[in-house]
């Protein structure tokens, strides 16, 4: 099979809640979300994302939606401190979830 | 079967104000709920209100009230159904924003208009009392002594209902619990108990679903040629239709601009959410993990499957402090080598910081248009060079002497920096961070005003 981007599978939205960002990732179709499910673990998410994320952080976690076919990834201290004192350009990590679609399955 | 009719007039304090009103007139609507303060807002209200003890309540409430005051009650024209509204604007201030709402109903002749207010968020005093508990962030409030701003607790339900039975037309808040503000409607309309978990958690999801507005309705959503929405510029704010056992169905205002469907329902579901089965308020353990979706017309959607544990023990209480200084310096360069001239740039800066001794906690210096959003890596992914980029220079300073440092250094690369910088601009300003602890309920004291208070 050659190789795809997450963007063709599935689409995202990132929200952000103090330090701990998280983005869902909701397959387009019902039926790709198995491959989903299979196909991008904790350990893509965290690779995609290594130069971002804090590694004194609490490790990313998934949570998976079936009935909306759709995974949660939560990301602990990606924002480095938040809305509030982060030094970010995007502080809430709004975009973070658009980065994510670039990720090759 | 009743059917409750709820509408959401703004998803966070700046937002746009005639998709609201055209809710009020069109949405044949029971409640109008604002929800207009994030996790911050409160304390930089509180900072104003120090200042000026009349003010520190959402800015854009005066505004809001002119417009949506004709459509609530009975309306002016007597004949629509009765319109509520609900609203967190009160923000640090709710007394002052319940006196400003009654001073723009009677300038307008709206008379017997209740506007009621919702007091006991604010806790600072309480928590003073034992200075010596410490926050998430691991510092005490002691430690943070002077620099101390506001402590407000998230409050639940039980204010608005008590302010709905007092017969309220307007209810003005200060720290509620987002969904909150609209499950309280839905409790009193339906007479929902207060233990009956699988319905709160059912009503406490319509309102995640609603409380940031336009987000359901098209709004963080259009990708040209893969998620496309029209008409955003006048999108519709979201409503729904809720019956007896917290089924909705979420829509818009017929002809306004957005997109409702499953997809939009499905990302505003899972946002700002982390366990969907355990999504906790001061109401409800709220589980999101079994909903489905399902559309049921053009723009209208179904939701069904929430359900609900016991709600948590103590309340969260939102601590704001001021945490330093953010210095700010930022230069554009464009054309050929343009992306050489923003790194030498970039360089020098940072040399320059280090040779005069500028004094700083953190420092970001990045390439807006190549490495600011994600760096460098995911940035290098790109396939050929930009025409033009932007050196953004951010530290975070104890100090605000050494935080305006940082944008000059920026500035002066108009002078001493690469060929043909342009556009700078510099910053300063003072972080208001929030930090939070646990509160046990009884430690709160809630009011309902119907009435001014001198």
């Amino acid at each position: 099979m050659s190789r795809i981007k997450l963007h063709e599978l599935a689409h995202t939205r990132t929200g952000d809640k103090g330090d701990i960002s998280n983005i869902s990732v909701i397959s387009f179709r019902a039926e790709d979300y198995q491959r989903l499910c299979q196909w991008l673990t904790v350990e893509r998410v965290a690779e995609h994302f290594a130069e971002l994320l804090d590694p004194q952080a609490p490790p990313v976690r998934r949570y998976e939606l079936p009935n909306v076919h759709a995974l949660n990834f939560v990301l602990p201290g990606i924002l480095r401190g938040g809305v509030t004192r982060s030094l970010a350009l995007d502080a809430h990590g709004k975009t973070l979830g658009a980065a994510l679609l670039d990720l090759t399955l | 079967m009743k059917i409750l009719r709820i509408g959401s007039g703004a998803g966070y304090s700046g937002d746009r104000i005639e998709p609201a009103i055209e809710l009020a007139e069109h949405g044949q609507l029971d409640y109008l709920v604002f929800e207009c303060l994030a996790e911050r807002t409160i304390a930089l209200a509180q900072q104003a209100r120090l200042v000026d003890p009349e003010v520190g309540f959402d800015p854009l409430l005066s505004e809001r009230m002119r417009r949506v005051l004709p459509f609530v009650g009975k309306g002016v024209d007597g004949t629509r159904r009765r319109l509520r509204v609900i609203t967190n604007m009160g923000a640090a201030n709710p007394l002052a924003a319940a006196r400003e709402v009654r001073r723009i109903a009677a300038q307008m002749g709206l008379s017997g208009l209740k506007v009621a207010a919702l007091t006991g968020d604010d806790v600072l005093q309480t928590l003073l009392r034992d200075p010596s508990q410490t926050l998430d962030n691991g510092k005490s409030l002691e430690a943070l002594g002077d620099q101390l701003i506001s402590a407000n607790a998230y409050l639940g339900v039980e204010g608005i209902i008590q302010a709905l039975h007092a017969d309220a037309d307007v209810i003005i808040t200060g720290r509620v619990a987002d969904p909150s503000l609209f499950l309280a409607p839905q409790m009193f309309e339906f007479g929902w108990a207060a233990d009956d978990w699988p319905l709160l958690g059912r009503g406490t999801l319509v309102g995640h679903l609603l409380e940031c507005a336009g987000q359901i309705s098209g709004g963080y959503f259009a990708d040209p040629g893969v998620k496309d929405v029209p008409d955003l510029e006048r999108l519709g704010f979201p409503l729904a239709e809720i019956d007896v056992t917290g089924n909705a169905v979420i829509s818009k205002v017929s002809g306004s601009g957005g997109r409702i469907d499953t997809a939009t329902c499905t990302e505003q579901m899972i946002y700002e959410v982390h366990d969907p089965a355990a999504y906790l308020t001061p109401d409800v353990s709220a589980d999101f993990s079994t909903v489905s979706f399902a559309s049921v017309g053009f723009n209208e959607v179904r939701v069904q499957g929430a359900d609900g544990r016991t709600r948590p023990e103590s309340l969260k209480v939102s601590v704001g402090f001021l945490d330093g200084w953010i210095g700010e310096g930022q230069m554009s360069y464009g054309g050929p080598g343009a992306l050489a001239r923003g790194r030498l740039a970039r360089d020098i800066v940072l040399k320059r910081l280090k040779l005069t001794g500028v004094v700083f906690d953190e420092i970001r210096a990045e390439l807006i248009g190549v490495d600011a959003l994600h760096g460098n890596e995911l940035g290098s992914r790109a396939e050929s060079e930009p025409w033009e980029v932007r050196l953004r220079v951010a530290a975070r300073c104890a100090d605000k002497t050494e935080a305006i440092r940082i944008g000059n250094e920026v500035e002066t690369l108009y002078t001493n920096g690469p060929y043909g910088g342009g556009g700078a601009s510099k910053s300063v300003r003072q972080i208001v961070a929030v930090a939070s602890l646990f509160l046990p309920r009884d430690e709160v004291a809630l009011q309902v005003h119907l009435e001014d208070i001198a």
